[in-house]
């Protein structure tokens, strides 16, 4: 399969990765050899193999569905840039708080 | 103080038992090492005071007959494991400024054995690469040289590379790597050390940043066999945060260095001789099956037939797994945020700021063949060949107990080598991406040099969850090998 600059520009886009537009042609270049090079699976006959989805021999383990974690907002926001901690003063333990966003509803 | 970081993990567990020095002394020592030995770039963060702490409080723990199995160790963690309060970049400028609020479950098993922190350790951006020179920390120099030409500069392998070149250079006692294809045993290999990637679902990979999550597995990086036998039983365990960890019993793996592999079965896979394979490492290959032989082992030649497509398998797997772990990295919770005027802008910038060209192009193939109309003909397909790769060792596997192949097609390489065609890069990890796609166990031990001074490290694959034979195999192959060379000036 090779890519042309506007399926590059396609998949950059569903990644949400800018790519600069003197980029397209070099990365559609790349990502078509890689292509290339995985595209010799096709000649394996794989009629009835089931697809592995993963090595553990071991089916998903099920718990009770309760809640075991939390209460820390300001550990969940610590790291968040621009991010808002609500507290009653600036001695009281966190409140609640708000990851930010550009704004997205005019 | 040089004395002391030259021992073993083992050597030093004895002394500090007998009080011959204190954690203290040690990892003073390791301290002075790590900071003379700065220009590596081993290190992404150095921790010394906290280790000194550490180190202080182990002191005050075995007075007080308290002592885990790894008391007083000086370690260096790969810095794609996260560190309560210590910055944790997976290598990439999308984690600035990151400080995790939680410890990864197998840094927290190796604090409560007593192990000491020296600092978070360089690798590939989010373990993606084989010669970690995807860092944006800058690549990490290989302490050994070529002795025909020492001025120039050589990867230690990657992604795992800070990890192999601290412990090669005597920086560290050991080292925790995370082997996705491998990011273990091709840097162990490439620094003259031993790494295990144990069986998938071993180590619990909770608090470990995700690249493929069907492939991650944590490992130890250490000098010798048994070096790693103690630290994966400390690493190692069923953890309830990771639904893929194994509700497995952990062994002590340090008990399985018997000595004994008489009447063992070793395959020798006719595949992993391809054309133009280096003579020199065919040659080192040879030797390991002479030195089997000696200790009453049963060479059998093997066929794993599906290996040449393990490579195309795996590159079509691993980065759909990327494409899918990195989508949390968006500028909103945490990391780099690169401003814009509308939220998919946001995300677009930030994520073009801050992800490297290697990353980035791993999530355009990860997000192009996971797309409609394209998840059949790519992701599907490598799913089903896995399969039959996982086969092709589960039918070894019937005729043999554990499997010898080189870990490297090559020895290190210098920095800047084979960096224009990605696909030339991915060629290092040939021999080990297929035990990775069957999540087996997986060892690299160093067990000669080349004409041009650099180590070849040899391979041994086990069965699922039977890493005690992979280590007894190894524990007599190190022996046979005797391999005592050092870097030069380490």
């Amino acid at each position: 399969m090779s890519l042309d600059k506007s399926a590059v520009r396609s998949i950059a886009e569903l990644a949400r990765i800018e790519v600069p537009e003197e980029e397209l042609d070099h990365l559609a270049g790349e990502l078509s050899n890689i292509l290339t090079f995985v595209e010799q699976l096709a000649e394996v006959n794989t009629d009835g193999v089931p697809p592995m989805t993963s090595v553990a021999a071991m089916a998903l383990p099920m718990r009770e569905d309760r809640v075991t974690d939390g209460g820390y907002p300001d550990g969940i926001l610590a790291n968040a840039p621009g991010a808002v901690v609500l507290r009653d003063s600036p001695q009281a333990p966190a409140q609640g708080g708000f990851f930010t966003v550009p704004k997205v509803v005019e | 103080m040089t004395e002391l970081a030259n021992l073993t993990i083992a050597e030093a567990c004895d002394r500090l038992a007998k009080g011959e020095f204190t954690a203290v002394e040690l990892t003073r020592a390791h301290v002075a090492r790590m900071e003379s030995l700065r220009g590596l770039n081993a290190f992404i963060t150095e921790t010394p005071d906290r280790a000194l702490d550490e180190a202080k409080a182990s002191d005050a723990r075995r007075a007080k007959g308290e002592a885990g199995s790894l008391e007083g160790i000086p370690l260096g963690i790969k810095d794609l494991f996260c560190t309560e309060g210590v910055p944790t970049t997976a290598a990439s400028h999308i984690l600035d400024g990151f400080r995790p609020p939680y410890e990864s479950t197998v840094t927290a098993n190796l604090k409560k054995a007593g192990a000491i922190g020296l600092g978070k350790l360089n690798l590939d951006e989010f373990a993606m690469g084989s010669a970690n020179i995807t860092s944006y920390y800058g690549p990490v120099e290989n302490p050994w040289k070529r002795r025909s030409d020492p001025a120039t500069k050589l990867v230690p392998g990657g992604s795992s590379g800070g990890s192999a070149a601290a412990v090669a250079a005597r920086m560290v006692m050991g080292a925790t790597g995370t082997d996705t294809g491998g990011s273990i045993r091709q840097p162990a290999s490439f620094c003259g050390i031993v790494g295990i990637k144990p069986t998938y679902g071993r180590c619990s990979r909770w608090g470990i940043i995700a690249f493929a999550s069907s492939l991650d597995q944590a490992g130890p990086m250490a000098r010798t066999v048994k070096d790693c036998a103690l630290m994966l039983g400390a690493m190692a365990g069923h953890d309830p945060k990771d639904s893929t960890s194994a509700p497995m019993p952990v062994q002590d793996f340090a008990k399985a260095l018997s000595g004994d592999i008489r009447g063992l079965k070793v395959g020798i896979p006719k595949e992993y001789r391809p054309a133009g394979l280096a003579e020199e490492v065919a040659a080192i290959w040879d030797k390991g099956v002479e030195w089997l032989k000696a200790a009453g082992a049963q060479p059998v030649e093997i066929s794993l037939p599906y290996t040449k497509y393990a490579l195309p398998t795996y590159y079509i797997v691993a980065p759909a797994e990327c494409s899918s772990n990195l989508a949390r990295y968006d500028g909103v919770r945490f990391g780099l945020r690169v401003e814009g005027k509308t939220l998919d802008e946001m995300y677009k910038k930030t994520r073009a700021a801050g992800f490297g060209t290697e990353v980035r192009r791993r999530i355009l193939i990860g997000t192009y063949v996971l797309s409609a109309g394209y998840y059949d003909a790519y992701y599907a397909k490598a799913q089903k060949v896995r399969r039959l790769i996982a086969d092709d060792f589960n039918r070894a596997f019937e005729t043999v107990d554990v499997i010898l192949t080189p870990t490297a097609p090559t020895p290190a390489f210098a920095i800047g080598e084979k960096s224009d065609d990605p696909v030339t890069m991915w060629l290092n990890d040939v021999f080990t991406i297929p035990t990775s796609l069957a999540g087996l166990p997986g060892l690299s031990l160093p067990a000669g040099l080349s004409s041009d001074g650099l180590p070849l490290g040899l391979q041994l694959i086990g069965r699922p969850f039977d890493e005690e034979t992979v280590f007894r195999v190894a524990g007599v192959m190190e022996d046979a090998a005797g391999f005592t060379a050092r870097p030069e000036g380490i």
